[in-house]
């Protein structure tokens, strides 16, 4: 199997760190090196952030670090403090779905959903940066996450027409 | 639905092990129903389908339906949730089931309102006679459905059909897309513990030494456990149990297993210990008529499952009494490996559905509810979750096999086959947990007494394993088919996906396109003078309507093809044009595929299964093959396996030919086979010359035009 050299086996426990996840700031208590995946899912309850893989090759665990888009299965505690991070849950604004969240509902873009967070945030970050992507822009911008049970063109048809229907 | 057709089979479905319509339905006062099915949910949207069905007999909105999760102790044993078959088991029996109680619900709402039958107006539950009304919800008691479920009831008729046919939203999604909790992977007990099981990546004999000292000060690590070679890490954070792992995987030392065969093709033909003739038939006229023969080879490496989400379950020991949360496909059949491995009675174990990623065929579901279950065991009482790693995953779930074929055929002068010859070689492909004396359970075979591993077996025909779709569709005078069974398993191989169709339909069509070049005939029209069965014309004459394949323009680098299958030679029918582009690599451009499922009971779920089915027999028939190392799987991640990618996704069109008239068949497994046949026929066309081992990558190509 292959392991990193520098896997931080005897990281102390218990340093305070500060998180501001989907603009509410808490205090977690972890090693620094904790995946912040772990801390997102088993400190905070928010499940909706899932591991894939554990090395940034997936997606399943992309979630927004002052808007970017970032595993948070490989990407350590003490490097997202003070930072703006955005998961799935974030998506949604005042109990109204975000729009891609919509638009995925109604071309029913998913067969198991496990993927699903992960591409959500990459849209999210896409659309964000480019409002009206081309659909080969989609499928670049998503070419991070992987699907295995071949969604892949109603996930992009979903963001096509999120894109549309936020468009003036 | 044929009720001709139906009314040869004696007990329709689940039903003949499952009677009681008890089992299967249940009313609350709350204007909800119950609906239990031992079927279980992995992605397929089955659940839905299911509530459709039971809406439809019972004559209410799909709303008040409620899906309940497969649970041993309540849900009817309806086995595994495979072969495309949860329609016809539990939709068949479903069916009958709502249909009765529907008709047992009037009954007594007409003697309740003094009314006859025929005076009833009925609308979603509530009854309404001569002024007075009741409802379905107060006329339901315990008694009521306490009989056997008529297998001959009167059900709906196609034609009044309401919800069955429409597509219908999957009822799973809106949590899926709003990130809640729903996966097992989410869920959280009480005082959970997090686990990890440590295994080396190669197969191994036992362990020789481990040094636990490396994470003995570890802060919050619960216990290291050990029995035999099984090794396992309790802790109270989930990455606490993560580092522990990786500690202690560094720390461990095992002894090596038995090696690898390189050449997997080469020595699945030597080691063949079983030879079955499956079909016969000889036409001494036809063959005299041979004026050329063809022979051809073919093969498929072996193909992981690799779902995004790594298996995970939950055990939880409450005194004597184990409850076991795991997305197992069969949660029957794993309790009883878990008893056997566990020393349990089966009565003292409970397994709970609960949803997890994509699942395919058997993977590590079942092995990592042993996994739990061993760890709970030192957990005092307290839950314990355990998810797999991702190269645990490509490490120790079952492969699909690696299988090799050799076909051989004879055309005449006027270019029909009148002879044909198909030989395979492989591994069984099931090995699931619930049918052998030994547990089928990965650790159970690393205890301090270690249970025999059992070899994959084959289901027999006509549905078949190794030999699905082996035995071709068309109607050739003469013909010999042989399935050359290989029990001596170097990688341990069950289901996945579709099993031998997949490649046995790949070897048929790719051959029936190297037929048709030899005798200078359009492929289809080839395919076609050699087929009578009508349902499959008329999916390969829709296939080819919808890509306008007589309109077809060559160019350089480009081609198309088409594969055909009906799933299992009883299921789906499936033809599947391709169209593709060869440079560098192949990119599929197209692809076109024409369905009949029969009966369809949501649209859009049959085109959402079609659809991922074909996708992702792209990324088989383009991309995978698992890699073998001197002493086990070289694929580990994602890196070394890699499957299709957004940018590489073909356009996919679906069109349905609906059957209201015919059974209703699954359609999950229907458009693996024909969709690599057609893309293995798209290259050949583009390239003018046939690659016959998958999958289809530039090193493979480039080898062709060497040998060439």
């Amino acid at each position: 199997m292959r392991f990193s050299s520098d896997c931080p086996i005897f990281a102390s426990v218990g340093e305070q760190f500060r998180l501001i996840v989907n603009g509410a700031s808490s205090e977690i208590e972890a090693s620094a090196d904790t995946p912040l995946l772990y801390a997102l899912r088993n400190d905070l309850a928010l499940k909706g952030t899932r591991f894939g893989c554990g090395n940034g090759q997936c997606g399943a665990c992309i979630v927004l670090i002052d808007g970017h888009p970032t595993p948070a299965c490989d990407t350590p505690l003490w490097s997202v403090v003070g930072k703006s991070i955005t998961t799935v849950e974030g998506l949604a604004t005042g109990g109204r779905l975000h729009p891609l969240q919509n638009a995925f509902l109604a071309e029913q873009a998913a067969q198991c959903g496990y993927c699903t967070s992960g591409i959500l945030i990459s849209a999210a970050a896409l659309l964000a940066k480019n409002p009206r992507p081309t659909e080969s822009e989609v499928r670049a911008a998503l070419d991070r996450n992987l699907c295995r049970c071949g969604s892949h063109n109603r996930m992009v048809r979903a963001v096509l027409r999120a894109a549309s229907d936020r468009a003036p | 639905m044929n009720a001709v057709a139906e009314s040869r089979l004696k007990r329709p479905g689940s039903l003949e092990k499952n009677p009681r319509l008890s089992q299967w339905v249940r009313l609350h006062r709350d204007g909800t129903v119950s609906i239990y099915s031992g079927k279980v949910e992995i992605g397929q949207g089955i659940l839905t389908a299911l509530a459709q069905i039971a809406a439809e007999e019972l004559g209410l909105a799909l709303g008040r339906i409620r899906m309940v999760a497969a649970d041993t102790s309540m849900s009817p044993d309806e086995g595994v949730t495979s072969g495309s078959l949860s329609i016809q088991d539990s939709g068949a029996a479903l069916r009958r089931a709502c249909a009765q109680a529907r008709a047992l619900l009037l009954e007594r709402a007409a003697s309740r309102l003094g009314a006859a039958l025929g005076a009833l107006r009925v609308e979603d539950g509530s009854v309404h006679a001569a002024g007075r009304s009741t409802s379905f919800w107060e006329c339901a008691d315990d008694a009521l459905f306490d009989c056997d479920v008529d297998e001959a009831v009167a059900m709906r008729l196609p034609r009044d059909h309401r919800i069955v046919g429409k597509a219908a939203q999957r009822s799973d999604l809106p949590d899926k897309i709003a990130g809640r909790p729903r996966f097992i992977q989410d869920m959280a007990l009480p005082r959970m513990l997090y686990g990890r099981v440590v295994r080396p990546s190669h197969g191994f004999a036992g362990l020789v030494s481990l040094d636990e000292s490396k994470v003995k000060s570890m802060q919050g690590l619960t216990a290291v456990v050990r029995e035999g070679g099984f090794v396992g890490v309790l802790a109270e954070r989930e990455d606490t149990a993560v580092f522990a792992l990786q500690a202690l995987r560094r720390a461990a030392s095992w002894s090596n297993g038995d090696s690898l065969p390189q050449d997997i093709h080469a020595w699945l033909r030597e080691h063949a210990v079983e030879h079955r003739v499956i079909s016969e038939k000889e036409d001494a006229a036809a063959q005299s008529r041979a004026a050329r023969t063809l022979e051809a080879v073919y093969s498929k490496p072996y193909i992981s499952h690799a779902s995004i989400g790594p298996s995970c379950a939950i055990a939880q020991f409450e005194g004597d009494k184990l409850t076991v949360w795991s997305h197992s496909q069969g949660i029957f059949n794993l309790r009883r490996d878990l008893a056997i491995v566990l020393g349990m009675h089966e009565e003292a174990i409970v397994v709970r559905h609960v949803e997890g990623a994509g699942c395919y065929g058997h993977n590590g579901a079942d092995d990592v509810a042993l996994d739990a279950a061993l760890l709970a065991r030192a957990a005092r009482g307290r839950a314990v979750q355990v998810q797999w790693m991702r190269d645990d995953e490509f490490a120790w779930a079952p492969c699909g096999p690696a299988m090799a074929f050799t076909l051989h055929a004879a055309l005449d002068s006027q270019g029909d086959i009148v002879d044909w010859q198909h030989e395979l070689w492989s591994n069984g492909h099931s090995s699931r947990p619930g049918r052998s004396e030994n547990p089928a359970l990965l650790a159970a075979w690393h205890l301090e007494k270690p249970f025999q591993r059992p070899s994959a077996i084959n289901m027999p025909l006509p549905a078949g394993a190794a030999d699905r779709n082996a035995i071709p569709i068309y109607d050739f005078p003469s013909q010999r088919v042989v399935n050359h069974y290989v029990r001596e398993m170097p990688v341990r191989t069950s289901a996945l996906r579709s099993l031998g169709a997949y490649a046995n339909v790949f070897a048929i069509e790719s051959f029936m396109d190297e037929l048709a070049q030899a005798a200078e005939i359009d492929p289809i029209a080839f395919r076609l003078r050699h087929l009578k069965d009508p349902r499959g014309r008329a999916v390969v004459d829709a296939a080819a309507r919808r890509a306008e394949w007589s309109r077809w323009k060559p160019a350089e680098g480009r081609g198309h093809g088409i594969g055909f299958a009906r799933y299992k030679n009883l299921g789906a029918y499936c033809a599947a044009v391709a169209e593709v582009e060869v440079g560098h690599e192949v990119r599929v451009n197209r692809l076109v595929l024409a369905v009949d499922v029969g009966l369809i009971i949501n649209p859009d779920g049959v085109i959402n299964q079609i659809e991922g089915g074909a996708i992702q027999s792209t990324s088989w028939t383009l991309k995978e093959q698992v890699k073998l190392g001197a002493r086990g799987i070289a694929s580990l991640g994602w890196e070394d396996y890699p499957i299709l990618k957004f940018s590489e996704v073909p356009a996919v069109e679906v069109e349905l030919i609906d059957r209201p008239e015919l059974p209703a068949v699954g359609a999950g497994e229907a458009a693996q086979g024909p969709t690599g046949a057609a893309i293995a026929n798209a290259v050949a066309n583009a390239l003018g010359l046939r690659v016959r081992g998958l999958p289809l990558t530039s090193e493979r190509i480039i080898a062709a035009i060497e040998r060439q």
